[in-house]
Formats: structure tokens, sequence, C-alpha cells
């Protein structure tokens, strides 16, 4: 059994569902029961529909809330229906632009979404305890110890009038019941562990007095300090420059090879991926549209969008002065999933048959190569003009 | 003659500190001796990592910050000179390219407004009607819709607002445009659609860029030539090509092996040159070679002492590095550093080991490599343990 | 034929899935702020309670079933035994301690309170605001010079700021004498320093934004940045601002006049100048300082509503 399996995780803000209602019915299991002819209908949305019956007073605020209602006022889905699971040891990346619904999903993770306004829907067990069932109290024992986050900004994740030294000792002391010195001792042991310099001084300081690189180990060094089964990173390097981002990189890799502590990566950057996942789930509008082994992603982008990405990057090792080739339009130019593939609008292939209902994950090229696609880019080399 | 010379430019900022009264007690270095010259009609790109002062220069040379020392001269006129008031209308041959879309645009003014504006600070155009014809014309080829002058920049997604903010450059016809991150804020699709966008209005245009980015793959991709800066000085510049098939400067070389490339196949066979330690403070900047705290290829003599000046190489590939050639012909090895090798395959291979047989960075040549060797001890240490 | 058919239906099928709703185009933030303030209830009750006290006070006199003045039931009140008239059928608020009508007097106070509030506010907008802008304008397009200017500008706002408001109200009422305009002025001056500290804030931060910037490299004037692009988008917290101290400045004048510092004509009604008189019979007649007091709090509760309201329309964060 994976260490964490999301399952048709779904996270709506706004509407009428008012609040992140984490201790939900636990028999709302979305099932395929809905049918290939009813999810072709154009004014559903399969993982609202397939709640059924079973939770009457929640579904009716998912439904209401849904992109295929609009009658649910400015609801807006951030996150809809996303599947994937992460095993032991495992590196998992979750990629896509802004607007794809990856930072929510690991919030939601987390249990850190605002209790007011944010729907949640779906299941996520994580060593077979539904994290989004949870309640604030479990959800909150779990955090640092057993699960815990990197977040993008250094500096305004860390408290600016703690010391580190206090900040790290806090989780020692609250999940590892160590104390006084004991706990000053590991503290410095764990920075010393991160690649910290000089930590006996470093625990003394302040966050602003460390440089962006080292303040990001800091938190490394917090979120190991109780050897997480799993470490979620949201864009851990997006702020760093790009010499400190591969050393960053290099401790993750390292972390992860030593402590056989599981990863998800969140990130935009399919360089950071292509690098350190093993497995790759590339996000759009809320929906995993491909999710594949590594290099069998790199190697057979299938989806359009993930095509269409790769044909943007200019890469480094590239021959020069041909033009790249963007993915038109923007993330603002899509449809509802319910009428049809929300990526249409900006893809060169699309087909009447992509209007007509989600498409479903299907694997086109090979197994555990999944794509959401109803006309997959099945040819390698050519790149789409 | 080049479009663009710049001649030895200084910036220093003055750090002040009193409590009634300010007393300067120091300077930020940042930018420290910088000559270069762009040709008209190309693009050149300044590559550096944050807090290299590259943003500073490229506002030094719109004079938003004054410059030091050192001439900015743009086609024969030094622009560090002018009088404010020639200054003024001397703008319109140099225009900017910001990184942040909305943020370098008037939220409370619509797209008209933001547009006409500079012409009408510079009689471009002699009416109103004239300029919104300008303007139609040049939103057409920015790729924007004709209807989008009445809107505001909150109505606009991120690269459309990147656009509207070229099409203020391009309105004045400026000789020079500086684009400061152009596509940094970008979602990755859309920064393609801008930099295509940005070639294209050079080619039918003429246009003239000097491009400031971080990210080493754009700035290959539309460079003619790159110079890569740090800490305030160009420790290296070169066409494109040559810069990418042979960086002569250690930093150089570690920045490019330091950008992930999006192909498992090449990231697992990449070697890495970490750098040890973080970029030290350009108001306290090391003597010597600017880069001998992290270099990996330190040596005892001259480094830490000389500050190397740009030297040629040949073929426009200029250097300021002494031991270049000697790294390049491997008479020098590295002294510290670590390399990362395949990453997913062999692991406390060759360079796992030639790492910790590296001796340590002497703790005499300053707190940055002192840092730097206890953090490349340990880290070399980890592929040995596994 | 078939092919050409299949082409432009899902070309008409993707058109119809991507019609969105006509969103007003060219929308200006204002316009928008306006937009959203309409749809926030705490802004529509602030409206709606502000709107009734003007209204009042401007038909309040017609309004008033007996002479504010006129001391109609004097044989009645016995002020120095104690002796009141609360609430009865022909005088709604019961009589003040001088035989007057307490609620013809409410309803003719209501314009003096207004106009004390809405002058020393002006007062403090206008002179607050033009200090900082002249001081903000300076330190972020005047260089050299200009910073001196501001310095020395801020330091005496801090001076302002640092006297006690209350304190600096009454030193410039004793200074200019017992009167109505006294009370506008010494509420107006103490607002001066606030209003000019913030608008000043603002244009400093504005000042420092890209688009500045931007303005500065296309070559348009210092002043033209400073009119077109600076102060625009700095006045909306000095617009918040000005809608909450309307309300402060009605209770401060209300303070004032409690001191004995306001109106001496006792012939014109102000709420503040009825408070201040009611506390001394607070003990026999309470609910002759509740009815001022009320009123007050009511009208400052409607002017802090609508300004919150205002503030969160004007935020640029909360746009969506």
């Amino acid at each position: 059994m994976p260490l964490l399996d999301v399952d048709e995780l779904t996270v709506t803000f706004g509407g009428r569902g008012r609040r992140a209602d984490r201790g939900r019915d636990r028999d709302r299991k979305p099932t395929e029961a809905a049918g290939p002819t009813e999810a072709a209908g154009p004014a559903e949305d399969t993982s609202v529909r397939a709640a059924g019956p079973a939770g009457p007073a929640e579904d009716t605020s998912v439904r209401a809330a849904g992109p295929a209602g609009p009658a649910g006022g400015n609801a807006v889905r951030a996150v809809n229906g996303v599947s994937f699971s992460v095993d032991e040891g495992q590196v998992v990346g979750l990629v896509g632009e802004s607007g794809c619904g990856k930072s929510v999903t690991s919030l939601a993770l987390m249990g850190l979404l605002p209790r007011k306004g944010a729907t949640l829907g779906g299941r996520a067990d994580f060593e077979g305890a539904d994290l989004l069932a949870m309640g604030p109290r479990r959800i909150r024992d779990l955090r640092g110890s057993k699960l815990a986050m990197i977040f993008q900004d250094p500096l305004s994740s860390l408290n600016p009038v703690v010391p580190i030294g206090v900040q790290v000792t806090e989780i020692l002391k609250r999940h590892r019941g160590m104390k006084g010195e004991a706990a000053r001792k590991e503290a410095a042991q764990l920075l010393d562990r991160v690649g910290i310099p000089d930590p006996d001084r470093r625990l003394r300081e302040y966050p602003h007095q460390l440089s962006g690189g080292m303040r990001q180990r800091a938190l490394i060094a917090m979120a190991v300090a109780c050897a997480p089964r799993l470490l979620i990173a949201d864009e851990p390097t997006t702020a760093l420059d790009v010499t400190i981002q591969a050393q960053i990189l290099e401790l993750l890799k390292e972390l992860v090879d030593q402590e056989g502590t599981a990863l998800l990566m969140i990130t935009h950057d399919l360089g950071v991926v292509a690098g350190l996942c093993d497995q790759v789930n590339v996000l759009y509008a809320g929906k995993v549209v491909e999710s594949s082994g590594r290099r069998e992603l790199f190697a057979h982008p299938t989806h359009p969008y993930t095509h269409g990405l790769l044909g943007s990057i200019p890469r480094l090792d590239a021959p020069r002065g041909e033009p790249l080739n963007p993915i038109r339009g923007s993330i603002n130019d899509q449809i509802a999933w319910a009428d049809g593939c929300a990526f249409a609008p900006r893809c060169d292939r699309y087909e009447m048959g992509c209007l007509t209902g989600t498409p479903e994950l299907t694997e086109p090229r090979e197994a555990g190569h999944q794509a959401r696609c109803v006309n997959p880019v099945l040819a390698t080399t050519e790149v789409p003009a | 003659m080049s479009l663009l010379e710049l001649d030895g430019v200084k910036v220093h900022f003055p750090v002040k500190k009193g409590i009634l009264f300010d007393r300067t007690v120091g300077h930020v270095y940042a930018v420290d001796g910088i000559s270069l010259s762009v040709e008209a009609g190309q693009t050149y790109g300044l590559v550096g990592e944050s807090g290299c002062g590259k943003t500073t220069l490229g506002r030094a040379v719109l004079r938003l910050v004054d410059v030091t020392d050192g001439r900015v001269v743009l086609d024969g006129t030094d622009v560090a000179q002018l009088p404010e008031k020639e200054m003024r209308s001397f703008r319109r041959r140099l225009q900017m390219v910001f990184q942040d879309p909305l943020g370098s645009l008037n939220p409370r003014q619509n797209i008209e407004s933001i547009l006409s504006e500079g012409m009408a600070a510079h009689g471009i155009g002699g009416n109103r009607e004239e300029r919104r014809e300008k303007i139609k014309e040049i939103l057409a080829k920015v790729g924007l819709p004709g209807n989008a002058l009445s809107r505001y920049p909150h109505e606009f997604s991120g690269g459309q607002r990147q656009r509207i903010g070229i099409a203020r450059a391009l309105v004045l016809e400026p000789d020079l445009i500086i684009c400061d991150e152009p596509v940094s804020a970008l979602d990755v699709s859309i920064q393609a659609q801008v930099v295509n966008l940005l070639e294209e209005l050079q080619k039918s245009m003429g246009l003239t860029y000097l491009v400031i980015a971080h990210d080493l793959a754009v700035v290959r991709h539309i460079s003619d030539v790159i110079g890569v800066m740090y800490l305030g000085s160009l420790v290296e510049e070169a066409p494109s090509d040559a810069l990418y098939e042979e960086p002569r400067h250690p930093y150089t070389r570690a920045l490019m092996s330091a950008v992930p490339v999006p192909d498992p196949e090449v990231e697992d066979r990449r070697e890495r040159i970490l750098l040890l330690g973080d970029l030290p403070s350009p108001a306290n900047p090391p003597a010597g070679c600017r880069f001998h705290t992290r270099c990996p290829w330190k040596q005892d003599t001259r480094c830490a002492t000389e500050r190397p000046e740009l030297r040629d190489l040949g073929g426009g590939h200029r250097v300021a590095c002494h031991f270049a050639a000697e790294i390049a012909s491997g008479e020098i090895t590295r002294t510290s550093g670590e390399v990362v090798p395949a990453a997913h395959e062999g692991s406390g291979g060759s360079g796992g080991s030639e790492a910790s047989g590296a001796p340590r960075a002497s703790g005499a040549s300053g707190g940055g490599a002192a840092k730097g060797s206890s953090s490349g001890e340990r880290a070399s240490e980890a592929p040995a343990g596994t | 034929m078939s092919l050409a058919t299949t082409k432009t239906s899902k070309i008409d099928r993707l058109a119809e899935l991507t019609a969105k709703k006509e969103t007003s185009s060219g929308a200006s933030l204002w316009r928008e702020a306006f937009r959203r303030l309409r749809g926030s209830k705490m802004a529509i009750i602030g409206a709606v309670v502000i709107a009734a006290f003007v209204v009042v006070a401007i038909v309040g006199p017609w309004l008033a079933p007996y002479s504010p003045t006129a001391q109609t039931w004097r044989g009645e009140v016995l002020a120095n035994q104690g002796e009141f008239v609360g609430a009865r059928g022909e005088n709604w608020f019961g009589l003040d301690h001088l035989g007057r009508d307490m609620f013809s007097r409410m309803l003719v106070g209501a314009r003096q309170t207004l106009l004390v509030g809405v002058v020393s506010m002006l007062i403090g907008l206008v002179l607050g605001a033009l200090v900082g802008a002249v001081s903000g304008a300076a330190a972020t397009l005047g260089g050299r010079a200009g910073q001196r200017l501001d310095d020395v500008v801020m330091r005496v706002t801090d001076i302002m700021l640092a006297l006690p408001s209350l304190l600096l109200a009454v030193s410039i009422a004793a200074v200019l004498g017992q009167s109505l305009t006294t009370v506008m002025i010494a509420v107006g001056v103490v607002q001066i320093p606030i209003f000019a500290r913030l608008l000043r804030g603002s244009m400093l931060a504005q000042g420092g934004k890209d688009y500045v910037l931007a303005a500065r490299s296309l070559g348009i004037r210092k002043r033209r940045i400073v009119l077109t692009q600076i102060m625009p988008n700095s006045l909306s917290p000095v617009i918040v601002q000005a809608t909450l101290s309307l309300a402060t400045a009605i209770i401060e004048a209300a303070a004032l006049s409690y001191l004995g510092l306001g109106n001496p004509d006792p012939a014109i009604p102000e709420w503040g100048v009825m408070l201040s008189q009611a506390q001394r019979f607070f003990d026999n007649a309470p609910m002759m300082s509740m009815y001022p007091a009320v009123a007050i709090i009511i009208t400052a509760l409607g002017f802090t509503l609508l300004g919150e309201a205002m503030r969160e329309a004007l935020d640029p964060k909360l746009r969506g």
C-alpha cells in the first residue's frame, strides 16, 4: 500500500459551502458508478456526482459550488479531482503553472487551508488514515512529526523575532519530548546535518541574519527534525538563485536517499523535476492531465499540455536560433472540466470529442503512463507548430 | 561604433547611519567598474544571480540611479553627464521593460493613457487621434486586440500585461530597450510567447536589446553576446554559443552546471559543480578576485590579492580570471567544492571520492571559504555513506 | 466535406464553451471599488445611518414640533431640587433642565453636529493632505534637498502627534476663546498630522513602485508624475481615514463641549453641548444624557462602518 494515496481530492473556495469540513461522512467514496454515458453529459462534474446521496448536507453545498453550476456564485474549484500516490521513499513531482492547484493540494494535505470558505472533497490516505477527515488535533500532531512541509519563501516561513535555535528545539520538544540541553544538542546536529556551518552560533541567530540558502536549510532542518515519513516541498527553490538551488536540491536528494523519506515535490520547473522525481504528475486547471515515470514522461510527453510545456522551455543544451514553441493563449482561456477538456481552447489537437465531458485518464502509450486526453500525442519527435 | 558603450561604470550607494544627522559609514559597491559595448541591432544578455548588480547597472544606463564614476555613452552622448533637462528628452531613446508586468503599469490609468503619456511628453504624434492610430498599430504588433485601449491593467493576464509594457517602450521608437527580467514573473508557457515576441520585434523593427536576467537558458536563447556578472563586475563576456560551449570563468562554469535541464537523460549524466557558501556582501566585497572565496579552483597566489582584469582570449571571449588558461588546459585542478556526477547512477562514484579527497580550503582566506569548507566536507561524505 | 463540417462545428462548440459572461470592460479601479461597495452590507448600513443623519440635519428645524430654545415648560422642571420631566405624550424625549423640549433640540442639534464634524474633518483633510503631499513629493522625487524638507516637515508633525490630541485641542480652544469655530479649528488641527503622515507614507510606498520608475524612464516631468501617477494611487487610505475621522471629530467636538470649551450660546443646540449640560444632572435624569450620547454613537458608528467598508473596497489585494 502506498504511503500517501490521494483519491479524487477536490478543494472549492467560496460559494455556499462555508467550512472546510474535515469530519465528513466516511462513506463518501467516489465510485465511477456514474458510467461513461452519464459522464458524457455536458453539465456534470463526475467527482461531485459520484459522491451519491451518502452525505446529504455537505453534498448539496459542494454541488452548488462546482463549476458546472454557476448558481454557486463566485465559487472557485481550485482542485478538481486530483488523484496520485506516493510510495515509501519515493520522490513524486506535482508540476504545473500558477493556478493549476498544486499548492492548494499541498495545503489541503497538510490541513492548512482556512477552515472558513474552503470545502474539501475526496480522500487522502496517509498510512491508512484519511488526512482530510482528521480532526485538527490529530493533524497537528502529525504535522512536523510524520508529515512535514517546506515552503517557497524561507524568510516568511520563519518567525522573525525568535532565534533559529528556539524554533528548531520547539519542534523537538513538541514532537520528540526532548528537553533543555539535549534538545539544543540535537538542534545543532540537525543544522550540521543540513550543511549549516558553525551550527552552535547559528542557533543563536535570527532568521534575517541568515542568507536565503541558509534559511531554506534551516527550514529543511526543522522539517526533518522528527524524521518524517513524507516531506512536502512547495517550490522550495523558486526564491533562490540557481547555484543555491543546486545546493538545496542536492541536500533534498541526499535526505531522501539516506533517510528513506518520501518527498512530494511541488514545482513549476520541469528542469528540477527531471533531475529529482521518480514519478511525475502534471496538473492543469485542478486535474492531473498526465502521470508517468520521469524518463518516460520527458521522453514521450503524451498530453498536448506537457508536450507544449516542454516545447516552451529554452534549453541550455539546445541549438540556438530556433523560435520556441509556446502554448497559445493563457490559463484564463479554459472551459469547465465538466464541459470537456479544460486545455482544449489552447490546444492544437482538440476535436469534437474533447468538448463533450471530462476526458478520462487512459494509458495510450504504455502501462503506468497515464494521460487525460482524447487525442494524445503519440508520435514523439514532431513538435506542434 | 557601438550603439551603447559603458566605460568603467561604477554605482556605489552610500550606507548611512545616524540619529539626527546621517553620516556615511560605508558604501555598497553595487556596480564596480563595468565596461561593455552593445552593437546596434543585437541583443546583449547580462546574467548573474541576485545581488550581482545587474539591475542597478540597467538603471544606471537609464540614469534612474546616479552613476558614481565612468561613462555611459549612447550613440556618442554621455548619458551620465547630461543635464537633467536634456536627459528628460533624451530618455525617449532609452526605454525599459520591467520584470513585474502588473507593478510597472499604473493601475488607475487605462491602456491608452499609459501608452500615450510618453508620446505626449516627447511630442510624438500631433494630436490625440494621431497618437491613437500609432498606439493601435503598436498594439497589433505586440499581439493585443485594438479594444484594449479603454481597458485597465488589472483586466489583462500576466502575459498580456507584459505585452503592454513592451508596447509602452516601443511607441517612443527607442534606440535601445533594456529588458530587466522580462519573463521571470511569467508562467513557462507564457515566457515562450514573450521571448518569441521580443525576437520577432527585433527582426521586424531592428531593435537593440540589453536583456538582464538570471535565467541562463532564456538569456542564451535570445542573446548574441552574453556578459556574466558577479558581485558588481563582469567576470566573463563571450558570444552566446562560445560561452555555452566553453565557459572559461570558474563562476560561469558553476552557474551553467547548476541550471537544471528538463531532460532526465541529460540530468543523470550532467556534472554539477556545487559552489560553496553564499554570495559575499557587496558592502564588503572580498579583496582580489571577487569570486575567490567560493572559487573551486582558487590558487594561493594572486587570487586573494590581485583583482583580475577582463582579458581577451580571442574571438570576443573576455574573461576576468588569472588562471583561465591553466584551468582550461587542466594544469590546475579544483582545490575545493564538490562535483556531483551522475545523479541517479553510481552514487559514491568518482566525483564523490574526488571531492572527499580534496584538501580543505584554508580557514585564513575569509569567512566565505571557511563556511564553505565545512559544508563541502560534510556534503562530500554523503555519497560514501550510501 | 464532412471534415469541413466537423471542423466548423468543433470551433463553434469551443466558442460556445469559452464564451464568458460579458464582463464590464474598461472598468477603472474607482468604479470597481464603488461596485464592491454597493455589494457590502456594512457599507449599506453605514450609508443608511449617515443618510438619515444628513436628512435630519437638513430638515430637522422644520420637523421640530416646538422651538428648541423656548423654555415653554420652565415651571415643571426644578433642576435644583432634582425634579425632571421624562418622556411623555407631548414631549417625546422629555424636557431638559431649563424646560425645553429635548426632541426638538435633538432634531435641530443634528445640523450643528454635522457641521462641526464635516468642517473639522475638512480642515484636517485639506491642510493635512497638503502638507503630506508636499512632503511625500519632496521625499520621492525631490532628490537630496527634497529629503531634507521632508525630514523637517515630518519632525514637526511628529511633535504635533506627540501631544495628546485633546490637550492640543484644549490649548487651541483656550487661546482662541470659546466658540463653535474654535471647536472646529481645534478638532481639525489635531487631524492635520494624521492626514499628513498617512498621505506621505502612501506616496512614499507608491513612489517606490515600478510604474513610477517607468514613468521616469519615459521622460515625464516630475510634477506630472506626482499628479497623475503617485497621487491617484495614494489617495484611497486618505479617503478611508476622512470617513473614519468624521466619527472621531464628532466625538472630540462633543468632548470639547463637554469640557465647556464648545459653543457658549445655549440658544443653538448641539449634541455635544447637550451631553455636557446633561451630565450635571445624570443622577436624577440619566435619559437626558442618553439621547445625545446614543445619537453621537450611532452617527459615529455609521461613519465608521462606511469607512471600514471603503477600506475593504479600495484594497487592491481584495480585488476579485
